[in-house]
This record gives structure tokens, sequence and C-alpha cells, in this order.
């Protein structure tokens, strides 16, 4: 991805296109935020996840000590580190944007974010079904579920942010610094919630891959984890893209009322 | 740095103590839920006593939420942040001083808490060393991570509301960690506490580095 050294300018991988004409600022309005990359990583992701249920539901065999439900850690683990892939790529967005400045930057945080709180959404969902089947409950205070939670609620709040109205620098930069003070405590607060839990007298197989995992399993869960990323990534660039033209619609829509009321103006002087 | 630091926090902390918001407000509050704590929770079973570091540490939290707005209030109105961006003293320092003053706020506002808690849930307080010591780093860190947000609630319309969603689950470790060694302190809990004061001292250090370094583009855009 290019950096956006003005932030009125367009990226040059900007999906502005109208069946492959550039629409320029004032032109026609793409009709879509795709581009032949971004179809190509679509089908890729969703032929990927296709073939991860095959693999994960029916080809693995059950495991030896989770039994069947192993076949939920396929799409946990795989949920949960595309999430946290999401909130680096935030931290990274948020710094690149208090140095830049360039509005590229803050909707590459806010897009990620939108998405890592998502996956989050569902890491949790599918933990929770993990934890009825082998605990007989939905919710148990298990590290790695209670860390998310947290971590899903302080994201929240970063959405939040975003929706509240400001001018755009005083979002964007509000925003950003969140998007830091939030991804420095994911560490932390992973930590403490180990200790709080002792972890280090339990022994969790839950969110992690397992070493001793071999062969389809194996074969299965890196299948996983790939697929994830690809999608994140696909979902990425579409939001991203959103969010620019939605930025130039909000812009355009100002210029047009400026326009309609000097128009309106220039009919009273004119009789 | 660290003068005009000083000079913030004793503006802070005279403007506290001529406007008695803490005394008046804060502090009722913090006590009244000392004994909402009591009515929720049976008295008769020792549910309190067990988890008297734990409620203390709640208390703490919310009142922290109300000192971190009242901090960032004064500067609100009249334009008071434009003149003391204007005054020439460095983002940093006035973060700082903003942090010391809500941290003695809440240190003084702990102590009354403290022994209303000793009182009312009949909690015998020792292990003082390492009391002391998490009180000192916990609200450091609570008011490093507050200032901070604070704010950002300064100028952006609705951010109010806001605030407690995005202090509180910033500082879970915070109340893990205070409980935790405040449970350990008073003999609730077998265990080693200093770890946790240590989680407490990297907390308070990286957020204190953080918010330093943050608060110039907070100040500027805002």
């Amino acid at each position: 991805m290019t950096i956006d050294p003005a932030p009125a300018t367009a990226p040059t991988d900007l999906p502005t296109t109208v069946g492959g004409e550039p629409a320029t600022r004032g032109g026609p309005a793409p009709v879509s935020t795709s581009s032949r990359a971004t179809r190509i990583l679509g089908a890729l992701s969703l032929v990927g996840i296709a073939v991860l249920v095959v693999f994960g539901l029916f080809i693995t065999p059950p495991d030896a000590e989770l039994g069947e439900t192993i076949r939920i850690l396929y799409m946990h683990v795989p949920t949960v580190s595309a999430a946290y892939v999401a909130f680096i790529v935030t931290a990274v967005g948020s710094v690149a944007y208090l140095w830049k400045r360039s509005e590229f930057w803050d909707l590459v945080a806010a897009s990620s974010a939108e998405i890592g709180v998502l996956f989050f959404a569902l890491t949790i969902f599918n933990g929770m079904l993990w934890g009825r089947i082998t605990w007989g409950v939905f919710w148990r205070w298990e590290p790695r579920l209670t860390t998310t939670t947290v971590l899903f609620l302080t994201y929240l709040g970063y959405l939040a942010v975003r929706r509240i109205p400001a001018s755009v620098r005083t979002r964007a930069t509000v925003s950003a610094v969140i998007g830091i003070l939030a991804v420095v405590n994911i560490p932390i607060t992973h930590k403490a919630v180990d200790w709080w839990r002792g972890l280090h007298q339990e022994k969790t197989i839950f969110g992690t891959v397992d070493p001793e995992m071999q062969g389809t399993q194996l074969f299965t869960a890196y299948l996983g984890l790939t697929v994830f990323l690809l999608l994140f990534a696909w979902l990425l660039i579409h939001r991203f893209r959103l969010a620019w033209l939605t930025e130039r619609a909000e812009e355009r829509g100002l210029d047009a009322a400026i326009a309609a009321r000097r128009a309106e103006g220039a009919e009273e002087v004119a009789p | 740095m660290l003068r005009d630091a000083l000079l913030v926090a004793r503006k802070d902390l005279r403007l506290e103590w001529r406007s008695r918001v803490g005394v008046g407000q804060v502090l009722p509050f913090a006590l009244l839920c000392v004994l909402l704590f009591a009515f929720a929770l049976d008295v008769d079973r020792g549910v309190l006593q067990q988890a008297t570091a734990g409620l203390f540490w709640v208390v703490v939290l919310f009142a922290a939420v109300l000192v971190v707005q009242r901090a960032f209030a004064v500067e609100a109105d009249d334009g008071v942040l434009d003149a003391l961006r204007l005054s020439g003293l460095s983002p940093a320092s006035v973060y700082l001083g903003k942090v010391a003053a809500i941290t003695v706020e809440l240190l003084a506002l702990e102590l009354v808490l403290w022994l209303a808690v000793a009182v009312l849930y009949d909690t015998t307080l020792r292990g003082w060393g390492l009391l002391v010591v998490t009180a000192v780093l916990a609200t450091l860190g609570a008011a490093a991570a507050g200032a901070t947000y604070g704010v950002v609630g300064l100028r952006l319309r609705g951010a109010e509301t806001l605030l407690p969603l995005l202090l509180l689950p910033l500082l879970a470790p915070v109340l893990i960690g205070a409980t935790r060694a405040s449970d350990v302190a008073l003999g609730r809990s077998a265990g080693p506490g200093w770890p946790w004061a240590a989680l407490l001292g990297i907390f308070s250090g990286v957020y204190l580095l953080l918010g330093s370094l943050l608060f110039r583009p907070l100040m500027e855009d805002l």
C-alpha cells in the first residue's frame, strides 16, 4: 500500500474506477469497491473457507484429547489470530497517522479496528460454544476468553469514539491515541489475566495451536490461519475503500450544498 | 519540565481545595458505593470481608473516572486550555502535572476509604508496606491512563459518557493487580504479593511514558 502524502488526493491503488475509467473528483461515483486484485483475494478466501470446512468437519480425525470439539478450534484460533493482526494494523495506522498526518492511515486504522472487533466477537462466540460442550457451561473464567472479552470492550470504545461527531482532524488524532494505548494494553492484560487465573498451574490447550498436532490436523490448523488472514485482508481493503469513498461523498455533499446556496443567492440578486 | 509539572499540579490542587468538589461530591459517592455493596451482598455471611480488597478497588476506579472528568472540566470553560497552551508549558509537563494532581486527590480519597472499609466491613488493616506501595502504584497507573483520556473528553461532545467505557477496560490489569496485592497484604490470600506490585509499576511506567508522548498531539489538535 502506498503512503498518501496529501490527504485530499486519492492514493494510487484506490478503487475509484467505473468500468475501468478512473473516476476523478466530481466525476461519476464509483459503483463498487472491488478491483481485480480484491476479486482474486475474495475468491481465494471463499474457496479457502469451503476447503477448511471440508477438512475441519470431515477429513480430519477427532482429537485424542479434545475429541470432536477440536473442530471448533480450527476456526477459533484463526479468528482470534486475525483479530490480533487487525489490532496491530490499527496501531501501525495510528502511529503512522500521528507521524504523517494522512487521512489514508487514519482510515486504515479505523477499518482494521472494525474488522478486529468483528473477529473478536466471533472468537468469543465460538469460544463459548466450545465451553458449552467441554465444560457444560457457556462461560468459565478461562484466561484467554476473559482477556479477549476485556479487549473486545476496549476496542468497542475505540469504535464509539470514531462515531462522535467532530472535525476530521480531532477525530483522527483522538482515535490514533486510543489505538496506541489499547494495543499496548494487550500484553499487560494478557499477563495480568494469566496470573489472575493462576495459569502456571493449569494446562490450557484452548487458544493455541497444539504443538503435538500432526498430519491433517496440523495442515487444517495452518489452512485455517491462512484462510482467515486472507479473509481479513479482503475485508480490510473493501472496508478501507468504503471509508475513503464515504469521506469523499461527505465532501462532495458539502460542496454541492454550498453551490446550491450560491445559486440561490445569485437568483435573489439577479432580478 | 518537572518544575512546570509541579506548577500545574499545585494549581489543580489549589482549585480542588477551594472548590471542594472532591470532598463534597466524589468522596461521598465513594462512601455511598461502600454502603451499596453492603446492601447488595449478604452482610452476615462474610462476603464483604472476603471481597473487601476487590470492592475497595472497584470503588476507587469509579471515583477515578469522576476525578479525571473533574480535572479536565476545570480547563474546559473560558478557553483555559488555549491559555494553557499559550503559557509556554510543554504538553508533557501539563500532562505530568495533571497526573500528579489526580494521584494526590485519589490517594487522599483512598485513605478515607480504607478507614471506612476497616470500620464498616470489619477489616483489620495490615501488611502496610505492600498496601501503601500498591496504593501508590495503582493510583499512579489509573491517573496516568486517565489523564490521557480525560483530555479526549474535553472538546469532543458526548465523550463524557464515553470516558468510563474507554478507561475502565484499560484499567482491568490495575484492578486485578491492586486487588491481588491488597488481598495478600491483608492476609486474605496466600502467595507472593510483590509481583503484583511490580505489574502495577510496569503499567504505571508504560502509561506515564505514552501519556507524556501523546499529550502533545492531543492538546494541539483539540
